[in-house]
């Protein structure tokens, strides 16, 4: 073999090798983490849920949220005109005076209210279950904010400053928990669930809620959770435990 | 003939009106350009005084359909004279509403999407196509009142535009009573509310129209005998939505699960139980039933002071039911106590700003504007009634 094929046949061999080293963990996620390709359209096979343990929520921590504002470039500041797409809420039971910490955000219902009402149809829901706002289509009227039924929408009321190129924003539309859209696409997960794993609470689970052999639909299977308001039948992709 | 004075007098009322208006326009570009951050809307309360200032026009714009349509609908000739007036403010009164609301949007400049865009779950938009109906039917309507030779239309074109404007008050009524998970709202009882409303209101804001515009234009006032069924008919309305109203609140108590939310807007949450029992139902219900029922005080004046007084009444009705409805809590976590940094289990505040309420007073402005401007452009104030000559007795 002379050297000009055997350089040739080297340059092959390594180009081959790390193309697949480019492309193969991509095929791995697509395969095992339900990911879907650039320009595949959304699933309605897969349904995204979260299933949050409050027993596990820690009064006074606020992880999940400010790792939602840093992912989503949310001033994190909480002045009534400023856009809070995760809160914590402590509840104290009327009668018995237990007290629960939990967060809520945008439930992503199959029935959304905001969906229902939104004359332009910029609020919208996605075949996988996640409900979103066009920002293109959005006019600002805020009657998704009067129809949600978990104050789950927030309304942008100045200039948006720090944005993240992922998420857009801007001044005069409705906005709210997106379940970290973006992530998942790619095969992640919300900022909130890796925030509440990474300080040691492991209170939301995040999965398909269509897959039987999900951790998600396990743990609901097993055990007795709850859908906020779940007497307006708008089946919430996000469910309680211990509440 | 125009007298000097009362030419004078039109282009001073048009010239205050059209400044009170620019002064609207520019009250809502400064919040556009700044952002709803300067009025007092929040994320909690995200409808405020614009949305107080808007609905009462849009509603009493279909009830100032209510002569002309008594005139072609019911057939009574003594209101017929009065059908284009009537028509011409429920056009200036919904025009002024719909540019109260679309100035208040977050993107108004994104009109043509909302314009190309359809949800038909949505009663918004639905409404967004009842209300330009509305015009367009209007437009025919005063077309066929106006014009003689196309009189034989007036009656089906006012018998379509009485069943829209029907319709059209049950769909703003719809905006709320499709909230399914606001205590306030929620109810099938507030598109029939809306309607009994719209009538007193159209009526109200009519009637203080044609004496106003008469006394500009030098005509007689509406003849005794008609101004006597007028008031009437305004009392009756006001009545009907007292009823309406008092069967929305009694529903409400009936359900332990709604008697938080009626304690607060009847009796504790300062200041909407004031504004409720002082505004609307003392000063905007009881006292214009007693000016319009009282035998002593059967002037005009009684009853321009009575239609001040139910459009008054109105305002401070819908700031109760629009503001107040908001700011009572929403109820996520039945049977708890619940805080958080976004307002759960809080009473909200709203203190309106000065841009928002000058960009609802630019709403009258624009409907006062328009009805000026088309009473002098068009014949639509009522002739003089001739007097026809009694046969001379035989001798």
């Amino acid at each position: 073999m002379n050297p000009v094929d055997k350089r040739r046949r080297e340059f092959f061999g390594q180009a081959a090798a790390i193309a697949g080293a480019m492309i193969a963990p991509g095929l791995m996620l697509y395969e095992y983490a339900e990911a879907k390709a650039p320009g595949e359209p959304v699933s309605g096979k897969v349904r995204w849920g979260m299933l949050i343990d409050t027993t596990k929520c820690a009064p006074g921590c606020r992880e999940c949220v400010d790792a939602c504002n840093r992912e989503n470039g949310l001033p994190g500041t909480t002045r009534a005109t400023d856009s809070q797409w995760i809160r914590k809420v402590d509840l104290k039971d009327l009668k018995t005076g237990k007290a629960v910490s939990l967060p809520v955000l945008c439930q992503h219902c199959a029935e959304p209210p905001c969906v229902d009402v939104c004359p332009t149809g910029a609020s919208f829901k996605r075949e996988d279950g996640i409900v979103l706002v066009d920002r293109h289509t959005c006019i600002g009227c805020r009657y998704c904010m009067m129809a949600c039924p978990y104050k789950a929408r927030s309304f942008v009321h100045e200039t948006t400053t720090g944005q993240s190129p992922d998420v857009p924003r801007g001044k005069g539309c409705v906005e709210s928990c997106t379940l970290c859209v973006h992530k998942v696409d790619k095969g992640g997960t919300p900022s909130c669930v890796e925030a509440c794993a990474a300080a040691g609470h492991q209170a939301i689970v995040f999965g398909d809620l269509n897959d039987p052999s999900s951790e998600i639909s396990k743990r609901i299977r097993a055990a007795t959770t709850t859908q906020l308001r779940a007497d307006l039948r708008t089946d919430n992709g996000v469910r309680y435990q211990g509440l | 003939m125009e007298t000097n004075s009362a030419r004078r007098a039109f282009w001073a009322l048009l010239a205050a009106g059209g400044a009170v208006l620019a002064v609207a326009l520019g009250a809502a570009h400064y919040m556009e350009v700044h952002g709803h951050a300067v009025t007092g809307m929040n994320n909690q309360v995200v409808w405020g005084l614009p949305h107080v200032f808007a609905i009462f026009l849009i509603v009493a714009a279909s009830g100032a359909l209510n002569v002309a349509s008594i005139g072609s609908v019911f057939g009574e000739s003594d209101y017929k004279p009065h059908a284009p007036l009537s028509v011409l403010l429920t056009v200036a009164l919904l025009a002024g509403g719909l540019m109260v609301l679309v100035l208040d949007l977050g993107r108004p400049e994104r009109l043509v999407v909302a314009a190309t865009h359809y949800n038909f779950r949505s009663i918004f938009a639905w409404n967004m196509i009842l209300y330009n109906g509305l015009f367009a039917i209007c437009a025919l309507y005063l077309w066929a009142l106006l014009e003689r030779r196309l009189g034989r239309f007036a009656k089906p074109v006012g018998l379509a535009a009485f069943a829209w404007r029907i319709i059209l008050t049950t769909g703003t009524g719809s905006i709320f009573g499709f909230l399914v998970a606001r205590q306030a709202y929620a109810s099938g009882v507030i598109a029939p509310l809306f309607i009994a409303l719209s009538l007193a209101w159209g009526l109200a804001v009519f009637h203080l129209a044609q004496s106003g515009l008469a006394r500009l234009a030098g005509r007689e006032p509406m003849d005794a005998e008609l101004h006597a069924r007028v008031r009437r008919l305004l009392a009756i309305f006001v009545i009907a939505a007292l009823y309406f109203v008092a069967v929305h609140h009694l529903t409400n108590l009936y359900w332990a699960k709604q008697v938080a939310f009626e304690r607060f807007i009847l009796v504790s949450g300062a200041p909407y139980p004031a504004l409720f029992w002082a505004g609307y139902v003392v000063l905007g219900s009881l006292v214009p039933l007693v000016l319009l029922f009282h035998p002593a005080l059967s002037s005009a004046r009684a009853t321009a002071a009575a239609s001040v007084l139910v459009a008054l009444g109105a305002l401070a009705f819908l700031y109760v039911f629009i503001v107040g409805g908001q700011a009572f809590p929403l109820e996520i976590f039945p049977g708890y106590e619940a805080a958080s940094t976004f307002g759960d289990g809080r009473v909200d505040g709203y203190s309106p700003s000065l841009p928002e309420l000058l960009l609802g007073l630019g709403g009258l402005a624009a409907s006062f504007l328009i009805a000026l401007a088309g009473a002098r452009a068009l014949p639509i104030l009522a002739p003089a009634k001739v007097a026809i000559a009694a046969p001379a007795p035989a001798k």
